[in-house]
């Protein structure tokens, strides 16, 4: 079958060093696939490549069996692949329901259709219906710049489920997170449609065996393990990897 | 924003509004005149804010486009009509076909570097109208520009009170246009832009299109501007668009525009104001002092050093007041 985003022989440079040499990587319909590895491993450089930002010295990406390697981040993101970053911030001077619009822009009407448009009204139904569902309808009025760590984290998630993923990148979602916080992340995740296909990039183990159906161990820039969360956690290269001071 | 001061701005909104409309009557016809050329001047600022202030463009090159769109309107439109309206088109799409002419060079570039460029921009432009003097008249300028009639069937502006209404009433009518448009999801976008391109890029926008856009609206507001100029001064000439001018525009914007369209004009008002004033007290001295005063702008203006947010739809900035941080720091409501 083929995967929905895929990554193969993937290599990036800088320089003399490898953040990625050769990796695959297979991402199915509806699945929960994590990426584990110490710092440097190559997670967040990963991410990059399947997201558009960095564009490798060899292999290709394709999505849906399309070769996207040469699309840049807004093309992969019109075609469906967003992306959560670690540092949230969304747009400052916007206020949070903005911020959800113009997430919601892009996939939400045709393009093209500038003034003024469905794809505005399409767009609004969609950010009300986004802020209900990660709690920030309240806070619409609200400059994003103003919101505490927690909701912008939420109003992160808002966006990137406004531009109606069919991949959602998730790059260290808790990080900087009370345990509050991540508790309500943790149900929000697993609660998420099986339409979006999510790739997690992830240091809390514990969330990653709670959240991930597949988990893919790196290493040095290169794939250690893949495997479910139950044959990683026995793996022993991996449990090497890990006694060897990392995560 | 409390209502009562809500209500003061407004107030003080329509006072300007009525006194703009009234003041023919009230100043000599050389005020009316200089009125009207300030307005002109005031539409190139409302262009540069929308550069700086909505796209976070600065530019030191919306002299080019005004230039392209005054000489357009006296070579071209006077051969097709003496219509002002039909000036007011050809002078928009000469201004906007030279900012798409130059959309590769500023699309690409960020920050000083679009300073730069909108300055070489606008010297070269102003080079060329200085020695096109089959075309332009060269460094002597174009004298004697027939008045035009606004629309079919009315009399043509005979006199300096009729120019600067025509001029109020094209001003406020494309200040209209642009609020309205920055009111709209094109508005939106370009405040996001402003924010944080890369993350606007990364949500599926094609933020090279809002730049070119914007870049090029801009340069239609700049042309139209310098149709209004020929009508108010019935003169054209290349010292119109040097680099004085550009610098002038840009003290404009700093002191009202990237926070408001109506800022612009109002900077607009005061920089011309302060410049024929100090002409008069300090001659010879004035290109000095009103570099003194952008410095001192730059760091006495409130939120000097800080970036202050874009240009919204409306005509007057919000009031500098600091929304509350809710109380709200977790998200442990949303299952309630």
């Amino acid at each position: 079958m083929t995967p929905l985003l895929s990554a193969h022989g993937v290599t990036v440079r800088y320089g003399s060093l490898a953040a990625l040499d050769g990796v695959d990587l297979r991402l199915e319909l509806g699945q929960r696939h994590a990426l584990i590895g110490p710092n440097g491993a190559g997670k967040t450089t990963l991410l990059d490549v399947l997201g558009g930002r960095t564009r490798p010295a060899a292999g290709r990406v394709r999505l849906a069996g399309r070769d996207v390697t040469r699309l840049g981040p807004a093309a992969r993101a019109r075609r469906g692949v967003n992306r959560i970053h670690q540092r949230p911030a969304g747009w400052p001077t916007l206020t949070v329901r903005e911020n959800v619009l113009v997430a919601a822009l892009p996939r939400a009407a045709p393009t093209r259709r500038w003034w003024p448009g469905g794809a505005r009204r399409a767009a609004a139904r969609t950010t009300g219906a986004m802020l209900e569902r990660v709690g920030l309808a309240g806070l619409g009025g609200t400059l994003a710049g103003h919101l505490a760590h927690g909701q912008r984290r939420q109003l992160e998630i808002a966006m990137a489920l406004a531009g109606r993923p069919r991949v959602l990148l998730l790059d260290e979602p808790a990080a900087g997170l009370s345990a509050v916080e991540v508790e309500w992340l943790v149900e929000f995740l697993r609660v998420l449609p099986r339409s979006v296909a999510v790739l997690l990039v992830e240091h809390r183990l514990d969330l990653v065996y709670a959240l991930s159906d597949t988990v893919t161990v790196l290493r040095d820039g290169r794939t250690l393990a893949t495997g479910t969360p139950a044959e990683i956690r026995a793996a022993e290269p991996v449990r090497q990897a890990y006694a060897e001071g990392v995560a | 924003m409390p209502r009562a001061l809500r209500a003061l701005r407004r107030g003080i909104t329509a006072v300007v509004l009525v006194g703009l409309v009234l003041a023919p009557s009230a100043v000599d016809d050389y005020t009316v005149a200089l009125l009207a050329r300030t307005l002109a001047l005031g539409l190139v600022a409302v262009s540069v804010a929308l550069l700086t202030g909505v796209a976070g463009l600065p530019t030191l090159g919306q002299t080019a486009p005004y230039a392209a769109g005054a000489y357009a309107s006296v070579v071209v439109g006077g051969q097709l009509s003496d219509v002002g309206l039909v000036h007011l088109g050809v002078a928009a799409a000469a201004g906007a076909a030279l900012a798409a002419a130059t959309v590769p060079l500023v699309v690409s570039a960020r920050g000083v570097v679009v300073l730069m460029i909108t300055l070489a921009v606008g010297e070269l432009v102003v080079t060329i109208v200085g020695r096109w003097r089959s075309v332009t008249g060269g460094t002597d300028g174009l004298a004697g520009i027939p008045p035009v009639r606004p629309l079919w069937g009315l009399p043509v502006l005979a006199t300096d009170r009729a120019r600067y209404l025509y001029a109020l009433v094209v001003v406020a009518v494309l200040v209209g246009v642009v609020l309205l448009v920055l009111r709209t999801r094109v508005g939106l976008l370009l405040r996001a832009g402003r924010d944080d391109e890369a993350r606007l890029r990364a949500s599926g926008h094609r933020v090279a299109l809002h730049v070119a856009g914007v870049h090029v609206a801009a340069g239609a507001v700049a042309g139209a501007a310098g149709s209004l100029l020929v009508v108010a001064q019935q003169y054209v000439s290349p010292a119109d668009f040097g680099f004085d001018t550009s610098a002038l525009l840009l003290l404009a914007v700093v002191i009202g525009g990237t926070w408001s369209v109506g800022g612009a004009l109002i900077g607009a008002a005061i920089v011309i104001a302060s410049r024929d004033w100090l002409f008069g007290v300090l001659p010879g001295q004035a290109p000095l002092v009103l570099g003194l005063a952008f410095v001192a702008t730059v760091y006495l203006l409130p939120g000097a050093g800080h970036r202050p947010p874009a240009v919204r739809g409306r005509l007057l900035p919000p009031a500098l007041t600091r929304r509350p941080v809710p109380d709200r720091p977790s998200p442990t409501g949303v299952r309630a």
